[in-house]
């Protein structure tokens, strides 16, 4: 059975299931569906060992539309539903698909606590900067002053940014994406799969019937190049259309600076993704579009740390070696025992 | 020249209660548990009851900070750790302000005379010194000057005066161990054991025991020692057991036995959060403990390891339940097989934490949104959890479901003499998982056995990819569906799967005659009470009998003919009347409550006397 499910070669199309997608025409959630069945054939895991597990919320639909295992569990929990299941099935490739609702404002606290315990999962939160399914309320990452149906003077909490979140817990791997850029997601993804530990991956999803045009400043094709900064591990921080701008530290804070006159990439800021100090990708993570910085995509930080999924079953296998598999018997018969004729 | 010991009178006796009761940093449940075991170990039948602070360390000397430990040991069966105290142990003035209550007349008083001291005795709100006023003439009192007797016992051990007050326990052992003919050696093991790495502990700790003892022997106010002989259990080997240490057992049983790994979601919650160490100590057994982030993760981390295959529990208290509510919807919607086990405590909110009650009986059938069934079955005593644990297990693989098994505060702490189970006795839950779908037919996840219970495909196995969730389900595909009369056929069959649990357990037995004046019903961890209560009013010819529940949801079939058979039916439960709302309900049969919230177990006396007055009214 095993030999033949290796032989086999999947397609994309392998990773459907049947049921028909209901998200909305336009959605960018389409997008980051049809790269993720591009990207699992190349990953030489079988279809039976990936479980897709999410909560609730547009995203969440997510693990109908794949011919995997699946779970469309409860609201924010779907951190805590795969940490159960790799704990016991070290072997599974886990995949949550959460939202910047789903993963921040009610699953707020297992997310935290899944990045910091470094499982072997990847965690893919779409960020559409509102409340899909239940009609248009504001979210955790919307800006301030967004007016909603929840919000009609305009938000007043200060947003959350996913990915400072991450860092925050030390994540081991963070990246960040964009629905419509294609060939990069689908990259991204490829390295959160292959990365050992817990992947977070941001993807800004364009939400068309409630937020629409949220990231239109990061994806419209005559700002992108100014507006965002694809990060290459080990190279300066170079963007704009001409690749004529970059980022510089002045002292602890980054800076936009114009290369040439007497600035060369040398006086850059370089990438470096396996900085086991977290501190530059939280840096690269603060960098936001209305303070004037190109918001950076891509890898932010890829470093190896113990998991906890290889720890729990390691302490298992240890506490074998020490002691015996256990024995039901002497376990009963432990401590003082009397017998009565 | 040797000392020349009187020989003192050893007067024979059926049973006895003795209670340790001190400062909670004073050792008593250690004295507890040891003279419980020395019990044990001398054949006699124990119950225990273990009653402690909700505050960690609260501050010394104060009422609030009282820990007390109650043994009963016999010579005969029992099922309780006694109504009242035959010998009282004081370590200060807050335990005999606090105790003495439930001393009886004449019984045995040993006080650690050194703490009455003027704030010893302010702090417990004496205004005169009880020792000297008089009050406690009717008791057999014995004023120790504990503290000072037991520092020159250690002296010599280069301990410091901090240190050797901490050995006063064992001396107050000591002296009971005297006072009960008991053997010194399983506690000078014990001590061996756990202080082995300091030895100057270790023998300060055996003088401390020793000098009580022969204090005991030599005094001559203590002019009698009392003798329990070893009770006629049945034959076997026995061990003392506490509640959730057998609970923790079974579930390491019934992993082992159905082949399977055990995995606990737990977050931290008194008075849970043993079970957790238990399991916790016992990684050999494949057994995975996950302290997870929050009592919602506990149980949705339990969902995931039962969708990989394995058998999850999660184990918590009435608050934590709570928080699992709509995990265990989601368990009901995805028929998963896990266990919730919930230890109950005083509630509603924090409550009593450390005391205990049975009201969540009604949180355990329906506190969820929705027509939301779980099967629910109780433990009746500490070594009964062991049995209870894998009959849960049992049910939820048979059919498919998660099954709250209620246990509480006083039977996860008490303990009892455990008839340790030949393994070939105990009962192995078979489980077959779905290997592959015939000719490349679709697989069809909600698709039912002639129990309705549906297949557990396991993640990893080729060919069965399915994805289940909280939507409602079309029957039989599993897919996503809104239609309405689907909905009210699912809502229906997953009721009525719970339902079909009551053929697959036995029917409701009955201890007494099939039909009289009386029927006391009961469940949980008032069992002991009810049945010695039961006990006593048949010897003397009164016509009852008890029905002790296990299973209540669903209730046993023959329940409601049970409950027409006798003209009054009796409900004691230490809540406001779930379980006779819900018999009421169900039956509509007349039933009387009784009922009581004080964080306290059932006195067989108050029992008794409501049964009295129920037959006499007849
Ligand atoms: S509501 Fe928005 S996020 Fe949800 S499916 Fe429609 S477009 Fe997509």
């Amino acid at each position: 059975m095993s030999i033949e499910t290796a032989l086999t070669v999947l397609k994309p199309t392998d990773f459907a299931s049947d049921q028909d997608v209901r998200w909305c025409p336009g959605c960018g959630d389409y997008s980051i569906l049809a790269q993720m069945k591009k990207v699992l054939p190349t990953l030489g895991v079988p279809r039976e060992k990936t479980v897709f597990i999410s909560g609730i919320g547009c995203s969440s639909r997510f693990p109908y539309y794949m011919n995997t295992y699946g779970v469309h569990s409860i609201h924010g929990r779907a951190p805590a539903v795969a940490t159960g299941l790799k704990c016991v099935r070290p072997d599974l490739q886990v995949w949550v698909i959460t939202g910047d609702g789903d993963g921040l404002s009610i699953g707020g606290n297992h997310l935290m606590h899944a990045i910091r315990r470094n499982l072997d999962i990847n965690i893919v939160l779409f960020n559409n900067r509102i409340y899909g399914l239940t009609k248009g309320q504001y979210s955790p990452t919307s800006p301030l002053g967004q007016k909603t149906k929840s919000t009609p003077m305009g938000a007043i909490d200060n947003p959350l940014h996913p990915l400072s979140i991450a860092i925050g817990c030390e994540a081991t791997f963070v990246a960040r994406s964009i629905d419509t850029n294609i060939n990069h997601l689908g990259e991204v993804l490829k390295r959160a799969a292959e990365h050992p530990g817990a992947s977070f991956v941001e993807v800004y999803q364009n939400c068309n019937v409630f937020n629409d045009g949220a990231w239109d400043y990061a994806k419209d094709r005559d700002t992108k190049m100014d507006t965002t900064l694809e990060l290459q591990h080990g190279k300066p921080l170079i963007f704009g259309k001409l690749r004529e701008k970059g980022i510089r530290l002045n002292g602890m804070n980054p800076e936009v600076v114009e290369l040439g006159k007497g600035i060369t990439e040398d006086d850059l800021l370089f990438h470096d993704e396996r900085s086991p100090e977290p501190s530059l990708a939280y840096l690269l993570s603060r960098m936001r579009y209305e303070d004037g910085f190109p918001e950076p995509i891509g890898v932010f930080r890829s470093v190896d740390a113990p998991r906890y999924d290889v720890l729990i079953n390691g302490q298992i296998d240890e506490a074998i070696q020490k002691r015996g598999k256990g024995d039901l018997e002497a376990l009963f018969n432990s401590g003082d025992t009397w017998t009565v004729e | 020249m040797a000392t020349i010991t009187p020989v003192k009178p050893i007067a024979p006796l059926d049973d006895a209660t003795v209670r340790f009761c001190g400062d909670s940093g004073d050792g008593m449940q250690l004295a507890g548990t040891q003279f419980t075991n020395t019990s044990a170990l001398a054949g006699n039948d124990v119950a225990t009851f273990p009653d402690f602070p909700a505050e960690i360390r609260a501050p010394r000397g104060t009422k609030a900070g009282v820990s007390g430990f109650q043994v009963h040991f016999s010579s005969h069966d029992i099922y309780t750790p006694g109504d009242t105290v035959d010998a009282l142990v004081a370590m200060n003035p807050a335990a005999l302000v606090t105790n003495l209550e439930d001393l009886r007349d004449g019984g045995v008083l040993i006080i650690n005379k050194d703490a009455f001291d003027k704030k010893g005795l302010e702090q417990a709100g004496y205004k005169t010194n009880p020792l000297e006023d008089g009050s406690l003439d009717h008791y057999s009192m014995h004023a120790v000057e504990m503290t000072k007797l037991n520092r020159l016992a250690v002296e010599g051990f280069g301990l410091t005066q901090k240190e050797a007050d901490l050995c006063r326990n064992f001396f107050a052992m000591g002296l009971v161990f005297w006072l009960y003919d008991r053997s010194l050696e399983p506690t000078l093991r014990f001590i061996a054991q756990k202080f082995g790495k300091r030895p100057e502990v270790a023998e300060a700790n055996t003088a401390s025991l020793r000098a009580g003892y022969n204090y005991g022997e030599t005094v001559e106010a203590m002019n009698t020692q009392y003798q329990v002989a070893p009770a006629k259990l049945p034959p076997g080997k026995y061990r003392n057991i506490m509640g959730n240490t057998a609970l923790a057992y079974g579930l390491i049983a019934a992993a082992r036995l159905s082949g399977k790994r055990l995995f606990l979601g737990a977050y931290p919650i008194t008075p849970a959060s043993d079970i957790l160490h238990e399991l916790a100590s016992h990684k050999n057994f494949d057994v995975l403990t996950f302290q997870a982030e929050d009592e919602i993760a506990a149980i949705t981390s339990t969902i995931g390891a039962a969708f990989a295959g394995e058998m999850a529990v999660t184990a918590s208290s009435g608050p934590g339940i709570a928080l699992k509510a709509e995990g265990m919807g989601l368990a009901v919607m995805t028929e998963l097989p896990m266990l919730i086990i919930s230890v109950q405590r005083g509630g509603p909110s924090t409550g009593l934490p450390t005391k205990t009650e049975q009201a969540d009986l009604f949180q355990a059938m329906y506190g969820r949104n929705g027509e939301c069934p779980i099967p629910v079955i109780a433990a009746r005593g500490p070594a009964d959890c062991f049995d209870a644990a894998q009959e849960a297990w049992r049910i939820a693989t048979r059919f498919m479901t998660p099954v709250i098994l209620l246990t509480d505060g006083y039977i996860a702490n008490g303990s009892e003499p455990w008839r340790i189970p030949e393994l070939s006795a105990l009962r192995r839950t078979e489980i077959t998982h779905p290997t592959g779908t015939e000719n490349g037919d679709p697989f069809l996840p909600y698709q039912r056995n002639e129990r309705l219970a549906r297949p557990w495909a396991v993640p990893g196995t080729p060919g069965l990819m399915h994805r289940i969730g909280g939507l409602e389900k079309q029957d039989v595909t599993g897919n996503v569906s809104y239609d309405p009369l689907n909905h009210e056929h699912m809502v229906h069959t997953r009721a009525k799967k719970v339902a079909l649990i009551a053929d697959d357990v036995p029917p409701q037995e009955v201890d007494g005659p099939e039909s009289g004046d009386l029927l006391v019903v009961s469940w949980g961890g008032t069992y002991g009470a009810c049945a010695t209560a039961v006990h006593k009013v048949q010897q003397r010819g009164g016509s009852v009998a008890h029905c002790h529940l296990r299973y209540l949801n669903p209730l046993p079939k023959n329940l409601g003919d049970i409950l027409k058979s006798y003209q009054q039916v009796l409900v004691p439960e230490l809540n406001l009347g779930q379980l006779r709302t819900l018999l009421r309900a169900t039956y509509l049969v007349d039933c009387i409550g009784h009922n009581k919230v004080q964080g306290k177990p059932f006195s067989v006396g108050e029992l008794v006397e409501k049964i009295d007055g129920m037959l006499s009214v007849k």
